[in-house]
């Protein structure tokens, strides 16, 4: 696989698995308008990762579901932030915003790189995520002084700078400043226990009729 | 906070009342109505309204029954196409 699938595939792993770890929150979120626009933005993450499966796809020589639910959970290239399964409200919000900052720093890097293609949809992407973004820093900053919300956000740090290339890492820890010098990251490849039985979950109705046309 | 949505279809169209958004500021309020009410490309443009800052009207004063200022009872559709034909123009289509 090339370099370029193998990026298409990293992000649109983070995008498609993170949707659907959001997701889980839909009807049991602290409130009701919370829950209708938390799903929301989850169904756009899910939306980024379809288009950027099917940028993939091209390359690969396949179709965008097959990418989607079709490989073994190992075949995931997606960061262990978006695969933590979390049952809190403290832990979802920290990670939504560690990242919408780090998607930030990428989409940046994106918008500006030599795929032509690639910087398109990232622009169109990062319209959307504009979006995203007001609302994890609402709640970054309405929960700022909230121990458990800063807890969260600092067990989760190592795991954020997983999600960006060593290259981008200092852009993002001055963004929410924390520092990259004593932190070891969580590397992308790793999947925990937790990332198996959602990959089990994600693709249960697709493997339960192989070649079907939806 | 309440705030009350009000929600323009399209370009041009009159805004209507479409629902609220309980929020604890305007910044949450503009985040979640923007899922709530616009998620599905459903909105033009959305108005939102702290639910303080409407003026209610419910008190009536209607004491001496003036029934001849209501237009209930009264039928022109008659009326009106004989003045139109008289007029010399066509009723406008339905809608």
């Amino acid at each position: 696989m090339n370099a370029r699938a193998q990026q298409l595939l990293s992000l649109a792993d983070d995008e498609l698995i993170l949707g659907w770890r959001d997701s889980e929150w839909t009807g049991i979120a602290p409130t009701l308008e919370e829950d209708v626009a938390f799903s929301s933005i989850a169904q756009n993450e899910i939306g980024h990762a379809r288009a950027l499966y099917e940028l993939a796809a091209v390359e690969l020589d396949t179709d965008a579901d097959a990418l989607a639910f079709d490989r073994t959970p190992d075949e995931y290239r997606c960061a262990p932030l978006v695969q933590l399964h979390l049952l809190d409200w403290a832990h979802t919000i920290a990670r939504r915003y560690l990242y919408e900052e780090a998607d930030r720093v990428r989409i940046d890097a994106l918008k500006r790189g030599d795929d032509a293609e690639l910087a398109g949809l990232a622009a169109k992407i990062d319209r959307e995520e504009t979006y995203h973004r007001l609302h994890a820093e609402l709640w970054a900053a309405r929960l700022r002084d909230e121990p458990r919300f800063r807890d969260a956000v600092e067990e989760l740090w190592p795991y954020a700078l997983g999600v960006l290339e060593p290259e981008l890492r200092p852009v993002l820890a001055g963004r929410v400043g924390l520092s990259v010098e004593s932190t070891q990251a969580v590397e992308r490849g790793e999947h925990a226990e937790a990332f198996t039985q959602l990959h089990d979950e994600m693709t249960e109705v697709r493997r339960s009729a192989p070649g079907q046309q939806w | 906070m309440v705030f009350e949505v009000f929600r323009q279809e399209r370009k041009g169209q009159p805004f209507a009342h479409a629902g609220s958004v309980e929020a604890p500021d305007a910044a949450f309020a503009d985040a979640w109505a923007r899922e709530q009410y616009g998620r599905r490309g459903e909105s033009e443009a959305l108005w939102l309204v702290p639910r303080d800052a409407v003026h209610q009207i419910t008190e009536w004063a209607d004491e001496f029954d003036l029934k001849y200022r209501r237009v209930d009872g009264y039928s022109i559709k008659s009326r009106l196409k004989e003045a139109r034909e008289r007029a010399g123009t066509a009723a406008p289509e339905p809608g």
